[in-house]
């Protein structure tokens, strides 16, 4: 390999690239598959425990994000997520769970600032950026729809 | 059996979700944050044009629980209140229909935080 002190930018990020540990796109996305498969069967089954005493629907689905949000903060609180993470990747980004982990690891990593500034401001370091894009797209949809309908 | 394949379902329908997730970190070095608002934007898209909701009612939770999912309750919950209510629908629907979603994450994940210790990684 060439070990030159002299290496363009290009050959130094080759070098690189061919140093970096090749990861497995395969087996990545065979993993994200398998654990938000069954993080998403978890949430089911919640969901049919709800009905089946005699919950509506609707009220099942709010049912199940509450308890899969406090399990994935739960999960996040004892150091636990962060292990599932690494092998799940997005199958434990993507879920809701992953949502409410986003919400407590920069908590708890910048509690040492302070309590409002610290823990309370980085709780929505990565959740807020969600809010705002996932709430503003519903307000454009929102008011599409309404003049949709003023013409129909 | 109809339980088995309704789970089937659920399976398959969040699996698929998380594995597109998954090619585009691997593929386009996204990070995890703009994957999130990706998904919950296209969410909101989709169910506004009316394809996601087809793929709810085929897969459940499976579809329900991404965070596309938050996504379709954003758009549902806003059509639905611009019918039920008119101009005013259009800024209350979305956060109405998530409501519950985003109190749990607010009182969860601060009250996780407050117990939790800084781990020394």
């Amino acid at each position: 390999m060439n070990s030159n002190v002299n290496m363009s930018n290009q050959e130094y990020s080759d070098f690189v690239d061919s140093k970096a540990k090749k990861s497995n796109l395969g087996k990545n996305i065979f993993m994200a598959f398998l654990v938000g498969g069954i993080i998403c069967s978890i949430g089911q089954v919640i969901s049919d425990i709800a009905m089946h005493y005699g919950v509506q629907k609707q009220d099942a689905t709010c049912i199940t994000t509450i308890v899969l949000i406090f399990l994935g903060a739960f999960l996040t609180a004892i150091n636990l997520y962060a292990k599932i993470g690494k092998v799940a990747g997005a199958g434990s980004i993507v879920p809701i769970t992953g949502f409410s982990n986003s919400i407590v690891s920069p908590a708890i990593e910048f509690k040492t600032e302070g309590y409002i500034l610290g823990l309370g401001a980085n709780m929505f370091k990565v959740a807020g950026p969600v809010l705002v894009y996932g709430i503003t797209t519903s307000v454009i949809v929102g008011f599409v729809y309404w003049i949709i309908k003023l013409f129909m | 059996m109809d339980i088995f394949i309704m789970y089937l379902k659920v399976f398959l329908t969040g699996g698929i979700i998380c594995s597109i997730g998954q090619i585009l970190i691997d593929k386009t070095k996204l990070t995890p944050a703009r994957i999130l608002v990706i998904f919950v934007t296209l969410g909101t898209i989709l169910t506004a044009i009316g394809i996601y909701g087809p793929i709810v009612e085929f897969g459940g939770a499976g579809a329900t629980v991404p965070i596309s999912g938050f996504g379709y309750c954003l758009a549902n919950g806003v059509i639905k209140e611009v019918d039920a209510i008119g101009f005013l629908g259009i800024f209350i629907g979305g956060v109405k229909a998530t409501a519950a979603g985003i109190a749990s994450a607010v009182v969860f994940g601060f009250l996780a935080s407050l117990i939790a210790k800084p781990s020394i990684k």
